[in-house]
């Protein structure tokens, strides 16, 4: 008789342990941000102009939009509506290939303007501004990278799903995506209005 | 042993729990188009702190998990408190940068 060891809430905790680390690791991005914003509050004002409210906008719908997909796809497999959660788990992937399209583009405009870190454009700006963006390409960069590896995980819980290793009495595979996902979510609730929104 | 298992939470709570987060997305945006000076950051982090607290309660499942989660969560923020206030102590007492 073989013995199934399985403990779910026990690996649940484990992913929220470490979410926490994730929390430290960006919050220290953060510090480093509140920090700047007190030795040059008039340089981030400045800096924070030349940033496109809109698409940081668009880009918070989009994430909001597949945090609530990525919800309902655990609700979904919970009720056993594999074909519902399938969906529901490839809607979240198409949103965070959004998010980043519209990254690409972002960054593309910005770097047109000759603002990445260490240009000429950004020397001559000064010190304030030039550590505005350099953590703003940092901050979101380390972001974008977790949106990426986040979709990549949950494509392959997708997989799962589909192949019925994944099911409605064993799921805690997804849930721990999910999780995942929602820290995404998280840091880009706050990475949003600091960096795009002081005036 | 079995294991316990979450009720599931209904696709209305979700959906509600969106428009709320969309809502309030729409109120920073609206609030960023005045200045009223520093208060902005401050109105800014509270909204978005209100919004972390219903990712983490309602999409992360955490009201449906035991004590344990919650009061690791509470660690993970006292700790965060810890370093960022301690941090400012330093900073907002310094004559000047180095």
């Amino acid at each position: 008789m073989s013995f199934d060891h399985r403990d779910d809430t026990g690996a649940r905790f484990g992913m929220w342990l470490f979410l926490y680390t994730e929390v430290i690791l960006f919050s220290g991005l953060f510090l480093l941000y509140a920090i700047a914003l007190v030795n040059f509050p008039q340089d981030y004002i400045t800096a924070s102009n030349k940033l496109n409210v809109w698409f940081g906008a668009a880009n918070t719908v989009v994430l909001l939009t597949s945090s609530l997909t990525i919800a309902l796809a655990i609700t979904a497999i919970q009720r056993n509506q594999i074909r519902l959660c399938l969906n529901l788990c490839w809607a979240t992937i198409a949103l965070a290939v959004v998010f980043l399209i519209n990254k690409y583009f972002e960054w593309s405009h910005e770097i047109s303007l000759g603002i990445y870190p260490a240009s000429p454009t950004l020397l001559e700006m000064g010190p304030g501004i030039t550590s505005f963006f350099n953590l703003y390409y940092f901050t979101a960069g380390l972001h974008g990278l977790h949106v990426l590896i986040g979709a990549v995980l949950i494509a392959v819980v997708a997989v799962m799903v589909a192949k019925g290793k994944v099911t409605s009495e064993r799921y805690v595979l997804l849930e721990n995506s999910a999780l995942y996902w929602h820290l995404v979510d998280l840091v880009w609730i706050f990475l949003f209005p600091l960096y795009y929104l002081i005036i | 042993m079995t294991e316990e298992k979450h009720e599931p939470v209904s696709y209305r709570t979700f959906i509600i729990t969106w428009i709320v987060l969309l809502v309030l997305t729409g109120v920073t945006v609206g609030v960023a188009q005045f200045d009223f000076g520093a208060i902005n950051v401050w109105i800014a982090l509270t909204v978005a702190s209100s919004k972390a607290a219903l990712v983490l309660f309602v999409f992360m499942h955490l009201r449906q998990e035991s004590v344990l989660f919650k009061v690791g969560l509470l660690v993970m923020l006292v700790t965060l408190i810890i370093f960022i206030g301690l941090t400012f102590t330093d900073i907002l007492y310094r004559e000047v940068l180095p």
